[in-house]
């Protein structure tokens, strides 16, 4: 009897974890950060010369928030193809460490879906992910792809919606949107920590004091998404090195 | 709706160099069995590129030679933590975010 129920539990927590729909609930409260980012970068893109075509290309094609507004960045200052492609691929290198991390929950599914999986990672449905499963233990196909494709549907529809906005809003920062990103990841970072045991809690508490004053000393010699990725490279190193 | 030939290119260059990395890991992972080192430090990536990212968010490098805190980031980042600690809630924490950083640009 008791078995029974116990089976049926886990076939309905099972079920939940691995339903689409489960994936698109759980994108929800990452869409105003993807809503107001999206939209910021519509405005950036139409004021930095970009047609809502070649907007609505690199949303479609590049899909990730801070490559695109560099390259609104770099295409204003007039830098030749070679170093803007150079410059956005450092830029999301970060996603290489992140794919790298989510992946090993994946290898039961076919190639093509781990492509998939793959195309539509962002920083958002990485902590989103990772978070799920720090909770649940598993990670499933069709829930990544509710979360993936929902995530991915409304960016687009945002960046598109905010290149038709660039003509009258000329500065979305004055109403707090830029924050909703960096607000994002406080609550992710927090998730995390939350669900890590308490034996361990004071060891990433070092770690993140370490990553604080490694990010302060890189900013004087590189820029900032270099700083990033140096950075978690070595503190994740001192994670391992440390660890008892 | 205009663009150029050049500008497809190079989004699409763009677009390629952004999607490698992305995939190439799930793919590779596929057929390689990670050493339990790499695992135990992927296991740290998580914490390590989340507190990276804000962190690179709360310093301001561009204003002068002396890296400093972004001030409006930094006193609307307190509060943020809080909220996100007391309600655990992905949701509430960026809506908060957002208000109480309009009220600082509003105020400073």
């Amino acid at each position: 009897m008791t078995s029974t129920t116990e089976l049926h539990n886990n076939d309905a927590t099972s079920s939940s974890n691995d339903s689409f729909l489960q994936g698109v609930k759980d994108c929800v409260p990452t869409l105003l950060g993807y809503i107001s980012i999206g939209l910021a970068f519509g405005v950036v893109g139409s004021a930095s010369g970009l047609s809502v075509l070649e907007i609505a290309l690199l949303t479609i094609l590049i899909y990730a928030g801070s490559a695109q507004f560099i390259f609104c960045a770099l295409l204003l200052t007039s830098s030749p193809a070679s170093a803007i492609i150079v410059t956005i691929f450092v830029v999301n290198l970060r996603h290489l460490l992140m794919s790298l991390t989510l992946a090993p929950h994946f290898t039961r599914y076919s190639m093509l879906r781990n492509v998939g999986f793959g195309t539509l990672l962002t920083d958002e449905t990485f902590g989103v992910a990772v978070t799920k499963q720090m909770q649940t233990g598993k990670l499933y196909g069709k829930w990544m792809d509710g979360l993936n494709i929902t995530a991915y549907t409304f960016w687009i529809l945002s960046c598109i919606t905010g290149a038709f906005l660039g003509q009258w809003v000329a500065n979305p920062e004055k109403w707090g949107l830029d924050f909703a990103l960096i607000a994002m990841f406080i609550a992710l970072l927090v998730l995390q920590l939350s669900s890590i045991g308490k034996s361990k809690i004071m060891h990433y508490i070092k770690l993140i004091g370490y990553m604080a004053v490694i990010m302060y000393g890189l900013s004087y010699i590189v820029p900032s998404h270099v700083a990033v990725l140096l950075a978690t490279v070595i503190v994740a190193t001192i994670g391992v090195v440390t660890d008892k | 709706m205009t663009t150029t030939s050049y500008m497809v290119w190079l989004i699409i260059g763009c677009a390629l160099v952004t999607w490698l990395p992305r995939v190439i890991p799930f793919i590779f992972v596929r057929s390689v069995t990670l050493p339990d080192v790499v695992l135990k430090w992927l296991s740290f990536i998580p914490v390590c590129i989340l507190s990276a990212l804000v962190i690179e968010n709360l310093l301001d490098t561009d204003s002068g030679k002396v890296v400093t805190l972004d001030w409006p980031a930094f006193v609307t980042f307190v509060p943020t933590l809080i909220i996100a600690i007391v309600t655990k809630s992905l949701s509430i924490t960026v809506v908060a975010g957002v208000i109480i950083m309009a009220a600082v640009r509003f105020l400073m």
